[in-house]
């Protein structure tokens, strides 16, 4: 594998863990265009860490997924009371004002971006990405998972048979920035090299891009957004110029004949609960 | 017949819920004694389902008292009445979109378990959920459905699954809004069959129903909703018979 393409592989890995960021949230029915944010949080976090305290990898991530996780539980406070394009636009700003707060902060370099970060390989990156996909997967075949989607299909319902739909979205949001701050942390250790414009909005919309064009409601679906985000455009090289306006037409394409994503849930209906007899 | 007990399973004092200057309910008392079918009617507008909103938490009454099991619950949370054992169905079927018959079944199970299994694949970690579920498929007749998309059911399907869905979480009363609703005669038998042996299990329901035949051959009390008051109670035989009634149903002779 060629360099090119091994840096390209890496790349589905963070933004694999980034689209699964966005599904998380996405599966109780808030749609969050701020997780570029939690991801600045968490690859500051994790590069701090590792540079100036020098913890292992392996911890300043986990140490980072706490940090994102708690501040998205206090933003999933206020995201109750906002739904649909309201919740979409505050989350925004939540994004842009993390990626200023990290413009600002000199001590982690400011506007110059921070560096000093060890290296990680792109297996290193899908050995985290792997997991957390592994991770969600298996947890789609849970009671907490069903009642996300209790959650995102009717929140009064959702009450009526007994569901704390307060807890269960805030946890969503927590749950989906812990994973936006690996990515963080991952891309911090891949690329050495971070600096604030790495998470501005449009790393925001690649996630949900990936999570919409793949399909919103199975993990699976963020893996082959995230593939598909990264590889069409290279393969897609002989348009020369015209590439990415043949992948914005590929893209309305597949929105419109598959409003749901290539993959959904109910190819899998059977296969999530068929385990159930022993 | 039984008659009025000193620990009723649910009591209603005088229940209030104004709408700005519209009194939906207007102190409305109401007792259902443990393991009856108590039917509530009235015309269009009287005030039923407001009466289910109060009672589930969905709107917090403006005054009066409602008392599950002794205890007041008027203020709680309608995912706290859910727990203490109160299930409900809607006038509109009101599914999980995205969700099999099957899910729907393990979703509206009690919070019993541990934390930890909760996060695991149902069908590994928690072996009881899913007979339970099974359970509540065969007593409704629903086990060929279990893959599909509840949604994309027929009409009286849906109902039954609406229905299912509220069994599963072992209530101690169960409260359905206009059961058989744009059922056809067949299927409102079964549905009659199937409330006549939960009864026989224990449980206590309380339906809103416009179907008079139906209400007269299940019920065993009645309460008569008219503007927001509770006009008239009794035995069905009893409030068929009484002027008020008739009154509000057929509009006052002149």
């Amino acid at each position: 594998m060629s360099t090119y393409y091994a840096a390209l592989f890496a790349d589905v890995g963070i933004l694999l863990l980034g689209a699964i960021s966005v599904y998380i949230i996405l599966a109780t029915g808030q749609l969050s265009l701020g997780n570029a944010g939690f991801m600045a949080i968490g690859a500051y976090v994790a590069s701090y860490l590792t540079v100036k305290i020098g913890l292992p990898l392996m911890v300043a991530l986990l140490l980072a997924a706490v940090v994102a996780g708690a501040v998205g539980v206090v933003i999933g406070f206020p995201a109750l009371r906002l739904k649909g394009i309201y919740l979409a636009m505050a989350t925004l700003g939540f994004g842009e004002m993390v990626r200023s707060f990290f413009l600002n902060l000199e001590s982690m370099g400011g506007a110059g971006g921070f560096h000093g970060m060890a290296h990680v390989s792109p297996v290193y990156v899908w050995g985290w990405a792997g997991s957390i996909l592994l991770l969600v997967t298996l947890l789609e075949r849970s009671r907490v998972w069903l009642e996300m989607c209790a959650v995102h299909d009717d929140e009064t319902v959702a009450g009526f048979i007994g569901l704390n739909t307060t807890v269960i979205k805030v946890s969503a949001f927590g749950f989906g920035a812990a994973v936006a701050a690996i990515a963080g942390g991952l891309f911090a250790h891949h690329h050495i090299y971070i600096e604030p414009g790495n998470f501005g909005f449009e790393r925001s919309i690649d996630f949900v891009l990936a999570v919409i064009l793949g399909g919103s409601t199975v993990a699976i679906g963020a893996l082959v957004g995230a593939a598909l985000l990264v590889f069409l455009p290279e393969t897609l090289r002989f348009f020369a110029d015209w590439r990415l306006a043949a992948f914005g037409v590929l893209l309305v394409l597949v929105l419109l004949v598959r409003r749901q994503g290539l993959l959904d849930r109910a190819m899998f209906m059977r296969s999530i609960f068929k385990a159930r007899r022993a | 017949m039984k008659g009025p007990s000193a620990s009723p399973l649910l009591r209603l004092i005088n229940v209030s819920k104004h709408f700005g200057g519209i009194k939906a309910l207007d102190g409305v008392s109401c007792t259902v004694e443990r393991g009856q079918i108590v039917g509530i009617i009235g015309p269009n507008g009287a005030g039923k389902t407001t009466l289910f909103n109060v009672i589930t938490g969905a709107y917090r009454a403006s005054g009066g008292d409602v008392v599950f099991e002794g205890e007041s619950i008027v203020r709680l949370p309608p995912h706290k009445i859910a727990r203490l054992g109160i299930a409900r169905t809607f006038q509109n079927i009101r599914l999980f979109a995205g969700m099999s018959v099957w899910e729907h079944l393990l979703v509206a199970q009690p919070h019993t378990e541990v934390a930890l299994r909760r996060l695991l694949p149902v069908g590994w970690a928690d072996p009881a959920a899913c007979r339970r579920a099974d359970e509540v498929l065969a007593l409704l007749g629903l086990e060929d459905v279990r893959w599909r998309i509840a949604r994309t059911l027929p009409y009286g399907t849906q109902r039954k699954v609406e229905m299912a869905r509220a069994l599963t979480a072992n209530p101690k009363l169960l409260l359905l809004d206009e059961p058989v609703a744009g059922m056809n005669t067949d299927e409102a038998a079964d549905v009659r069959a199937l409330l006549l042996r939960l009864r026989e299990n224990g449980l206590t329901i309380l339906l809103i129903e416009h179907d008079m035949t139906f209400v007269m051959n299940l019920c065993d009390y009645l309460y008569v909703l008219d503007f927001g008051e509770a006009i008239a109670d009794g035995p069905p035989a009893v409030v068929r018979h009484m002027p008020r009634v008739l009154d509000a149903y057929l509009g006052e002779e002149d």
